[in-house]
């Protein structure tokens, strides 16, 4: 431990840079990495080499190998390559392998060289060929840009959503530029590239000549140019061995740098971690590899291999044949504590730690000192942080241990920090595991996301490994372990050489009911690689009808798709399997599939109503169901038929529905409308006025009150109007004419079935107090005293209360008593009730 | 925004126009007679559609074929299920749910429920147990249960707030709503009709009492009211039998006027300071105090008549089970003075219903009767209430009701209308089946009346839906249970009354929160089962 920091390398006074082995490479390479076209992704992607490029010599006859490797060496996938010479290699964000040819076909591959698809950078290109080209990452997604042989670019900021930018012309280009690049500001792609000792910027409106602030003199040519991976700064590398670095700008310099070397770089990348000061930027030759910044010495590392650089968010990673390692800038936390003779808080605790373990006091005076000065919180922070950025399980272990003794001496300290960072350290020691092969950061993780880890180990087909973590760190199903069980059974439905029953099983044992799973998109796929059936045997583990049924649908299976929207309750997925049905089926297998199906049956009546009633009658013909044929045809009687002919016809072939149905009562209702209808017709030809669809009650009313008494009473007796219902129609009608007379005579052609209290009430309605007492006098007795009040005989009523001896009739006629006029009575009745309570 | 209508739109300087519809295929034709109109007039506008509460295929294929679908920018869905209308009520408000589901098969508005009771559950936690009766609650109950295995894995885990679900269909009890409502809400209903938590009143008695004035300028627009517990008196008389509520409203005065004559007592400035800062609390009183003075006036000009005396009395003979085998004399009046034929219809489906079944010759003449006197169109409304249950022949000669009546207790003959002991109140001695359905359910439990439960319609059963471990309820001893009580087909406010009134009882246990899919009542139930065939 006391040589920590030994391979420490300062940079000016402020900064140290550190190179550490992260895998010695597991592959066995034939070839010289200079002899192949090598593409490595960022995050600790994977590593594609295209062996035997066509540039070398033109030995046609032998095919040329791509292979694809992890981070860590171990082989992926490895093909013969068929197609045309390719120019350039790159990886997309997705992690997809872009492989960009002369003739300007882009070929798109899995990480397990499964070819995708490709598309093409334009017809030009097919003449002028592609003489360079470069993948970049943009916020939008991953971008191509091209530089052809006639000298022209051409870009696409997204191959996701393919638009291809033709760049605007650099005039008096004649030659290939020196050396170009894309950048990327305001979220607009351009290029820089570099003719002679000129600049030019090219956006897709304009090309412009542009100056790098404060370049110093006697520059006649660009050699190599680098953008941050952030697209914020730019280097740019001279033939006078001299390094610009400042903004990507180009409005500000940041410093310069004169390494003496005039050869041309094989490569140059910037190193710099976010939210440091610290800029530098890693050169690469041959045999040499140089860390310069703003400082007047740079680090030098001798390359004993031929080596390739891979800009990182927060430093460079290095591989060669042998070795795969990180430079970058030692994070502050890390300085603090292992600076030597650092009197840091997070050095005095890690000190105090391992005294403690020793069992030795110091631990104690360690312990004061941090505590005197009140830094103990800082010094956790400070241990945690620093554990996080080291790569050595063993020295996270000591860091964090430190951490966790130095808890113990805090009140409140929030635990979650020291928790987060314990787990973020084991998944990441898991994925940077040489098996696996990823070796991310804790920087790089954190702007990648567990989110996207997930997906790039599922997309390694690292199932368990992905199950594991999303387990361990109990993330949510839906996001978790479902997504990650989904695109396993995804995969698994593509092997084709296992059968429909075993693909089935196995993923429905796997995948059972955890939630979120959508296996209607399983199914989709397993249709996608035309196995049907094994697609409806998922989608009977689906539990969502809403996802089965337009699959159901699209592979024809209209029927099982109907009874799944059914089982959903859904009516309106059941009208669109309906309506799919119904253009999909004649209409007897319609019918027949309806039948069935009574909720789909009674929705597509409902629609029916709306929309098709013809439909609506052929349906109910064919359930024979005849009550509701018969109302169908009382409806049609009303709304089609305006003659009465055609009325009185359709309600004919209601009633013959009707007696089918055994409603023996409708029918005869029916038929008796049917006659009411005629009668009424007639008796507006004879009569004038308006009958039509009165009722049989209004129709009687309305010739009392035309004076036809006869006509009504003949009526009545056709259609056996009850006795006591018609005395109430005629009392009614004649009190509404005002026929005083006639209600006597009518009063007295016989006994009223309803009594004579009506008589009195609808008098009075009338205001008629002088007819009304005529039939007061012939009101029943329990009613008497009733009729008495209505017609304001008070002192009457009160006797024949005390007469009947009722206390109810007794209470009645005293709430009607007013004091000054009915006095009198008020104290009879009073001496009344006071008489039959003595007794 | 405007209502919709159809022809052209109203004018307005707008860009954008939003409609908000439920998706009903009249509707469609509305909205597409307003857009050709508009697209002839001129500057081209923006549409955009939002259904309420779901998208519909077949709207669309309709707008579709009206030729303006391509006119809409946006077509969404706003999935406003329950509406909350009150602290304890939801209400899906879909007026056609009990027609769609018992005459027309069609169980949308069920969906739609289900649908509803997930959204609660997603934002009040799984509710552990449901319990149901009726055919409808049961496909309800599995279209839930189907929905919790679709969205599991996504569910936020949250302490469940309900601790029993109670689907209930209104078919179960069909009695309750065809009764009169007697509490002081009820009867607002009743008389008025309550719409979305307004009514309507006629306009005399809110005149501004002003002397000299001679009645002459009375405002002839009608007086509308908002009701709901917010207004501290309402809340305190809504739920009582009407003939409980003048107590209180005289009660109420003699305070509001104590409290006004305090202004006499205040001598110093501090206690001047005090009443005036209770002025606005005590005039908002006075006014609350007036408009229900006025409101009960009504009311009571109402319930006083004759009319509404005889009515009453034949309702609660038959509920009671007196003379409901043959013609009812009083309905026979009725029907012969040509009384409103609903008024009719609620009588003699309440007739049916407590005699499970009509007599053939009974119900015949009935039908008959009504056929001649309101018209023979009227076979059609008579067919729906028979498809319904509502009015059905007796078969197999057994009259169920009275086991019903006995073992459910129904029918309480001493009912303390003031200080009510039990639900039966609220319609002054008839206890509402549904409510006591869930009274019996929080205790003792229904298998205690399983023999009952087998003679009302559809099955009953019971689910669980289990809660991780961690959000089981631990109860403190005296904690009451929730319960939500989803009425499927609609409830009346008399029914939400006595389940208030359970939730209030100190040793119930269980508070009620009610949802249902329309608040009605028998009178606009009856109308939604009629048909007007022109």
């Amino acid at each position: 431990m006391d040589c920590y920091t030994a391979n420490w390398n300062p940079l000016g006074d402020s900064a140290f840079y550190r190179k550490y082995e992260l895998y010695s490479m597991d592959w066995d390479l034939k070839e010289e990495l200079r002899d192949c076209l090598v593409a490595a992704a960022p995050y600790g992607g994977p590593i594609a080499l295209l062996r035997n490029p066509w540039r070398k010599e033109k030995a046609a006859s032998v095919r040329p190998v791509l292979d694809i490797y992890s981070a860590s060496g171990m082989p992926l996938a490895s093909l013969l390559w068929k197609s045309g010479p390719v120019v350039s290699l790159g990886w997309s964000a997705e992690e997809e392998l872009l492989c960009v040819q002369e003739d300007g076909a882009v070929l798109v591959y899995g990480l397990h060289g499964d070819f995708r698809r490709h598309f093409s950078m334009g017809n030009e290109v097919l003449q002028n060929r592609v003489l360079d080209a470069r993948i970049f990452h943009t916020e939008f997604g991953s971008g191509v840009a091209i530089l052809t042989g006639a000298h022209r670019f051409t870009l696409s900021a997204n191959v996701g959503d393919l638009k291809l930018r033709r760049m605007p012309e650099v005039p008096g280009l004649q030659s290939a530029p020196s050396c170009w690049t894309t950048l990327c500001q305001d979220r607009v792609a351009h290029i820089l590239l570099a003719v002679g000792p000129d600049l030019y910027l090219l956006d897709h409106a304009a090309c412009s000549s542009v100056t790098p602030p404060g370049l110093a003199p006697g520059v006649s040519s660009f050699l190599q140019m680098a953008v941050s991976f952030t697209y914020r700064h730019l280097a740019l590398f001279t033939d006078t061995g001299y390094i610009w670095m400042g903004t990507a700008s180009l409005k500000e310099k940041l410093c310069e740098f004169n390494c003496n070397i005039r050869a041309p770089p094989k490569q140059m990348v910037w190193c710099s971690r976010p939210r440091s000061k610290e800029r530098a930027v890693v050169v690469a030759w041959e045999r040499r590899l140089m860390v310069v910044g703003d400082a007047p010495e740079s680090i030098q590392f001798v390359l004993d291999e031929d080596s390739y650089l891979v800009p990182e968010l927060d430093g460079v990673r290095i591989f060669s044949r042998s070795t795969h390692e990180f430079l970058h800038e030692v994070p502050a936390a890390s300085e603090e504590i292992f600076k030597i003779a650092s009197m840091a808080p997070g050095a005095l605790l890690l000190e105090a730690q391992k005294e403690y373990e020793k069992e030795s006091q110091k631990a104690d005076e360690y312990l004061r000192e941090i505590q005197e000065l009140g830094q103990l919180t800082q010094a956790v922070q400070q241990c945690i942080e620093a554990a996080g950025h080291e790569h050595q399980p063993d020295m996270q272990k000591s860091l964090l241990r430190a951490a966790s003794f130095g808890k113990c001496f805090l009140d409140r300290f929030p635990p979650d920090s020291f928790v987060h960072m314990c787990q973020d350290l084991r998944v990441l020691n898991a994925v940077r595991d040489y098996h696996i092969g990823i070796p991310l950061t804790y920087s790089q993780y954190k702007q990648l996301t567990i989110q996207v880890l997930l997906d790039r180990l599922v997309l390694r087909r690292l199932y368990p490994l992905a199950i594991q973590i999303c387990e361990y760190l109990r993330l949510p199903e839906v996001q978790g372990v479902s997504r990650i069980l989904a695109h396993w059974a995804c995969y698994k439905v593509q092997q084709k050489d296992v059968s429909d029953e075993d693909v089935a099983r196995a993923i429905n044992q796997k995948l059972g009911d955890t939630p979120g799973v959508s296996y209607s998109d399983i199914a989709a796929r397993a249709y996608g690689c035309g196995r049907t059936e094994l697609a409806i045997k998922l989608l009977e583990y689906e539990p969502r009808s809403g996802e089965q049924v337009p699959l159901l649908l699209k592979m024809k299976r209209s029927k099982l798709a109907l009874s799944k929207a059914i089982e959903s309750g859904d009516t309106d997925l059941v009208f669109t399997v309906l309506l799919h049905l119904k253009n999909e089926l004649n209409r007897g297998d319609f019918f027949m599939t309806l039948r069935n199906q009574p909720m789909a049956l009674s929705l597509y009546r409902q629609f029916c109503k709306h929309q098709e009633l013809e439909t609506l009658k052929d349906l109910y013909n064919q359930d024979d169901n005849h009550q509701e044929l018969g109302s169908f045809h009382i409806r049609a009687s009303y709304a089609a038929e305006e003659r009465i002919e055609g009325r009185v016809a359709a309600l004919q072939t209601a009633a013959d529905a009707f007696y089918k149905a055994k409603n023996e009562f409708a029918a005869k209702a029916t038929e008796d409308q049917m006659r009411l209808l005629r009668l009424q017709r007639r008796l507006e030809d004879e009569l004038g006025g308006e009958f039509l669809d009165l009722s049989l009650h209004d129709t009687v009313t309305t010739l009392i009150l035309g004076g036809h008494n006869k006509r009504a009473e003949q009526l009545a007796r056709d259609f056996r109007i009850p006795d006591k219902r018609l005395w109430w129609l005629k009392l009614t009608a004649l009190a509404d004419l005002e026929d005083w007379e006639e209600l006597e005579k009518f009063s007295k052609s016989k006994k009223s079935p309803i009594g004579y209290l009506p008589f009195v009430e609808i008098c009075m309605k009338q205001h008629n107090k002088y007819e009304a007492k005529k039939y007061a006098s012939r009101v029943g007795p329990e009613q008497k005293v009733k009729a008495l009040l209505l017609v304001g005989d008070v002192a009457q009523a009160a006797d024949v209360a005390i007469e009947h001896r009722s206390e109810a009739e007794l209470s009645l006629v005293l709430s009607h008593c007013t004091g000054a006029t009915d006095g009198a009575t008020a104290d009879k009745i009073q001496r009344a009730r006071a008489q039959a309570q003595k007794k | 925004m405007f209502t919709l209508k159809g022809n052209r739109l109203p004018a307005a300087d707008v860009k954008n126009i939003i409609f908000f519809v439920r998706p009903r295929l009249e509707l469609m034709d509305i909205i597409a007679e307003n857009v050709l109109s508009e697209d002839r007039r001129g500057p081209t506008r923006d549409f955009h559609i939002l259904f309420v509460p779901r998208r519909s295929l077949l709207c669309e294929q309709r707008l579709k074929d009206l030729g303006v679908l391509g006119s809409f920018i946006h077509r969404e869905e706003y999935s406003l299920d329950l509406i909350p209308f009150d602290g304890d009520l939801l209400s899906m408000e879909s007026e056609g749910a009990f027609k769609e589901c018992y005459l027309e098969g069609d169980q949308t508005s069920l969906y739609h429920a289900a649908k509803g009771l997930m959204t609660l559950q997603a934002l009040y936690g799984t509710i552990p147990q449901i319990f149901g009766k009726g055919e409808c609650a049961r496909q309800v109950a599995n279209m839930m249960i189907r929905m919790k295995r679709e969205f599991t894995g996504s569910q936020n885990l949250i302490f469940p707030v309900f601790d029993n679900l109670l689907l209930l269909d209104r078919n179960v009890d069909l009695l309750t709503p065809l009764a009169t409502q007697l509490t002081y809400e009820g009867l607002i209903d009743e008389i008025y009709g309550i719409q979305n938590s307004y009514v309507k009143l006629p306009p005399e008695k809110f005149a501004p009492k002003k002397q000299g004035d001679g009645g002459k300028d009375l405002p002839t627009e009608a007086k509308k009211l908002q009701l709901n517990s917010a207004e501290e008196l309402y809340a305190e008389i809504r739920d009582k039998n009407f003939n409980a509520v003048g107590s209180v409203l005289s009660k109420k005065a003699k305070i509001i006027s104590a409290a006004f004559e305090e202004r006499h007592n205040a001598k110093t400035v501090g206690e001047i300071k005090q009443f005036v800062s209770q002025l606005p609390h005590m005039q908002a009183a006075r006014g609350s105090l007036a408009n229900h003075t006025s409101i009960a006036e009504l009311i009571k000009d109402v319930t006083t008549s004759e009319d509404f005396f005889d009515k009453l009395t034949v309702e609660q003979e038959f509920m009671s089970g007196i003379d409901t085998d043959k013609v009812n004399n009083y309905i026979e009046d009725c029907i012969a003075q040509k009384h409103s034929l609903i008024k009719v219809l609620r009588l003699v489906c309440l007739q049916s219903v407590c005699n499970s079944g009509l007599k053939q010759k009974v119900l015949d003449y009935y039908k008959r009767e009504i056929l001649q006197t309101y018209g023979y169109e009227h076979i059609l409304t008579l067919h729906n209430l028979e498809k319904a249950g509502l009015l059905k022949p007796q078969t197999g000669g057994r009259n169920n009701y009275p086991t019903i009546r006995k073992t459910l207790r129904l029918w309480m003959d001493d009912v303390n209308e003031q200080n009510p002991t039990d639900i039966s109140y609220v319609y002054s001695g008839y206890a509402p089946l549904s409510v006591r359905l869930a009274q019996l359910l929080s205790r003792p439990g229904w298998r205690s009346i399983e023999e009952v439960l087998r003679i009302l319609p559809g099955p009953h059963f019971e689910e669980r839906q289990p809660l991780p471990t961690g959000l089981q309820k631990k109860r403190q001893p005296g904690e009451n249970r929730v319960t939500l009580i989803f009425f499927l087909g609609g409830v009346t406010f008399a029914e939400i009354a006595a389940l208030r009134f359970l939730s209030q009882l100190e040793d119930g246990g269980t508070e009620y929160v009610i949802a249902t899919t329309k608040l009605m009542n028998g009178t606009s139930w009856i109308e939604a089962l009629m048909e007007k065939p022109f």
